[in-house]
C-alpha cells in the first residue's frame, strides 16, 4: 500500500479508522463538542463524528479557543487518535501537544486517491508516515 | 533547541514545578516548528474560561494553581463566556458560573490580570515594532503583528499560559523575519464605507487563502483606514484564513511600499477587490425565513468609538418587540460609554449590553438558540458570522446601520 510522508510531526505511532475531508477544520467553527459530530451546517462531513478516528484535513481554521478544546475533548472521551493537516496554524498544534493527540502537518503525496474515510490506517510521527493498513469494506 | 542556562535551570525545576512543565511543553511545540531557540516574551494575553477549557482544563489549572504557578511577565486574559449580571436571564448555568468564578480566582492567584477583553490592542496595551509577544485571541495577533509591527504567534490558552510562566516563547512563524514578507497582494479598489465591508475584504481574501503563513499586502486603496476598520479586516482574515498577518502599503509599519512589503520578491498572486465583489458578499447569505430576531454587535468586542456610533444608530429607537440585540465590549469601554450617555441610549432603545464577553463563546448558547427559536443570526462582524457554525444559527452579514434597521424594523433584506 502507498506511504503518505508527512513534514512535521508529534505523538506516538497510532492506528484507527481514517476520516477524510478536503475541506478545513476548526473545532470551535465546526465541532459540537459534546458530541464529537461535525455540525458546521454545509461541512463536507457535517454528521461524521470525530471520536476515536484519525481526523486528515487540508487546512486548519481559525480560532485561539481551539488550544483548550482538544483537551476537553480527551477529558470527555471523544478526542480522535490524531489530526493530519495539510496545512495547520501553531494553536491546532499546541492544543494537540498539550492533549497528547498526534499531529503531523504537510503530505506527499496528498491523501485525496490514497486514502478514503472508512480505511484503516497507521500513523507514524517518528517515521513521519502515514500507511494505509486495510481498505474499508 | 538550543536552551540558555537560565531555560536549562527551569527544566531543572529552579523555577518550581509549573514552570518546569510549561517549559517542557514549550519545547515540544518549538520542536514541532523546527524552532532553533526562546524569545524572551514582554507580554501575554490568554484566553481561559469554562466554555472553552471545560471541566478538563479546569482541573488542569486547579493543579496549576496547588502547583504554585506564577506570572513572571505580565498577562492579562480575552473576552470571557459569562457577565455574571446576565447569565441568569440568558439561561446560562449556575453551576457553570461557578466554575467561571473559580477559573478567574485561579487565574489572578498566577497573577493574571482579568481584563476580559478581545481589545486588548486598543484598550490595555500596545506593543512597539520589533517587541515579541505570545498574545491569543487571533485578532489580537494579527492587529498586534499587522498594525504595530510586533512579533507574535496564535498562542492559545496552554500556550499563553506557559509563556507567562516562563518569560518566553519557541522563536519560529511570526517571530522570525522570514515568515513577515508579504506573500500575495491585494489592490484595494472597493470604497469600503463601513465595518462590515472591511470584514467582507477578510472574507474574501481569507476564505481563499486559508494559510498561516499566507502575508496578504493590500495597496492601491485611497484613504487612511481608521483603527476600527483594520480591526475588522485583521480579524475577518484571522478567521476566514487563519491568517496571522497582512501588510496595508503607506500605512502598516513593515509596508512603506509594496516592494518593501513583500521583501523585494514577486508577489504569488495580485488580486482586486472593488465595490462589485463586496456587494457579492451581502448578497450571498441565505435568509431563510427571513428571521430578524437577533442581531449582534460582537467578534472582537466594541469601541470606544463603535459604541458611539451603535448610540448614535439606536438613539430614539426601540428594538423590535420579541427581538434581541446584543453588544459586548469590555469594562473599561463600558464604564466610559455610560459616562458619556452612549450605553443608556442603547439600553433605553432595548439593546443588551453584554460586558467582558464575546457572543460566540456565551456559555450555552445552543440551547439559548433553541430556547428562543433562532433562526438566523445578522451582525455586522464577518468574524463571528464565520465562527458561531457549529451552534447551527444561520448566519447574515449586513452593514452597521442596516444592522441597527433590522433590529429595531424586524424586517431582514
Amino acid at each position: 500500500m502507498k506511504v503518505i510522508r508527512v513534514r512535521r510531526a508529534f505523538g506516538a505511532a497510532v492506528e484507527g479508522e481514517a476520516l477524510v475531508s478536503e475541506e478545513g477544520f476548526s473545532p470551535r467553527y465546526d465541532l459540537d463538542r459534546w458530541s464529537g459530530l461535525i455540525t458546521k451546517p454545509g461541512h463536507q462531513l457535517e454528521g461524521a463524528s470525530i471520536v476515536d478516528k484519525i481526523c486528515f484535513f487540508a487546512t486548519a481554521k481559525g480560532g485561539i479557543a481551539a488550544g483548550w478544546a482538544f483537551y476537553d475533548l480527551k477529558s470527555k472521551r471523544l478526542a480522535p487518535r490524531a489530526f493530519v493537516f495539510g496545512v495547520t496554524n501553531p494553536v491546532m498544534v499546541q492544543g494537540a501537544i498539550f492533549a497528547g493527540i498526534p499531529i503531523t502537518e504537510g503530505w506527499e503525496p496528498a491523501p485525496h486517491g490514497v486514502v478514503q474515510s472508512g480505511d484503516w490506517v497507521r500513523v507514524d510521527p517518528g517515521q513521519r508516515t502515514i500507511e494505509v493498513l486495510r481498505r474499508k469494506v | 533547541m538550543e536552551l540558555t542556562a537560565g531555560e536549562r535551570a527551569i527544566l531543572a525545576g529552579e523555577r518550581g514545578e509549573a514552570a518546569r512543565r510549561a517549559l517542557r511543553y514549550q519545547i515540544e511545540v518549538g520542536r514541532f516548528w523546527g524552532a532553533q531557540r526562546f524569545v524572551p516574551v514582554t507580554n501575554v494575553h490568554m484566553m481561559g474560561d469554562i466554555e472553552v477549557m471545560g471541566d478538563g482544563g479546569l482541573e488542569w489549572l486547579r493543579e496549576e494553581a496547588r502547583l504554585g504557578a506564577r506570572c513572571v511577565v505580565a498577562t492579562t486574559t480575552n473576552a470571557r463566556c459569562m457577565d455574571f449580571a446576565h447569565c441568569e436571564r440568558l439561561g446560562q448555568d449556575a453551576a457553570e458560573a461557578v466554575k467561571e468564578r473559580e477559573i478567574i480566582a485561579c487565574l489572578r492567584r498566577m497573577d493574571v490580570v482579568t481584563a476580559d477583553t478581545c481589545i486588548n490592542y486598543q484598550t490595555v496595551y500596545q506593543p512597539h515594532l520589533g517587541e515579541h509577544v505570545a498574545w491569543g485571541d487571533t485578532g489580537t495577533v494579527i492587529y498586534a503583528n499587522s498594525v504595530f509591527g510586533a512579533r507574535s504567534n496564535f498562542e492559545s490558552g496552554p500556550a499563553a499560559l506557559a509563556a507567562a510562566l516562563t518569560g518566553r516563547t519557541p522563536e519560529y512563524g511570526f517571530h522570525l523575519d522570514a515568515h513577515r514578507r508579504g506573500t500575495f497582494s491585494v489592490r484595494l479598489d472597493a470604497t469600503l464605507c463601513d465595518l462590515a465591508d472591511w470584514g467582507a475584504v477578510g472574507k474574501l481574501v481569507g476564505e481563499t487563502h486559508q494559510d498561516y503563513f499566507a502575508v496578504p499586502v493590500f495597496h492601491g486603496y485611497r484613504r487612511a483606514p481608521a483603527a476600527d476598520e483594520l480591526k475588522h479586516l485583521g480579524a475577518a482574515l484571522a478567521s476566514y484564513g487563519s491568517m496571522g498577518m497582512f501588510h496595508f502599503v503607506g500605512v502598516t509599519p513593515e509596508a512603506p511600499s509594496l516592494e518593501a512589503a513583500l521583501g523585494g520578491r514577486q508577489a504569488a498572486e495580485s488580486l482586486a477587490i472593488g465595490d462589485a465583489d463586496i456587494e457579492r458578499v451581502y448578497r450571498g447569505y441565505a435568509l431563510g425565513d427571513g428571521d430578524a430576531r437577533l442581531v449582534v454587535f460582537s467578534g472582537p468586542q466594541q469601541s470606544l468609538l463603535e459604541m458611539k456610533r451603535l448610540a448614535d444608530l439606536f438613539r430614539g429607537r426601540r428594538v423590535k418587540a420579541g427581538a434581541s440585540c446584543f453588544v459586548t465590549t469590555n469594562s473599561g469601554v463600558l464604564a466610559q460609554a455610560r459616562e458619556l450617555g452612549y450605553a443608556q441610549a442603547l439600553e433605553d432603545a432595548g439593546v443588551t449590553i453584554l460586558q467582558g464577553v464575546c457572543f460566540y463563546i456565551l456559555q450555552n448558547l445552543t440551547p439559548m438558540r433553541q430556547a428562543n427559536g433562532w433562526r438566523n443570526m445578522v451582525s455586522n462582524s464577518a468574524k463571528i458570522v464565520n465562527i458561531i457554525g457549529a451552534h447551527r444559527f444561520n448566519t447574515i452579514l449586513r452593514r452597521t446601520a442596516e444592522c441597527a434597521e433590522i433590529a429595531c424594523s424586524g424586517v431582514l433584506k
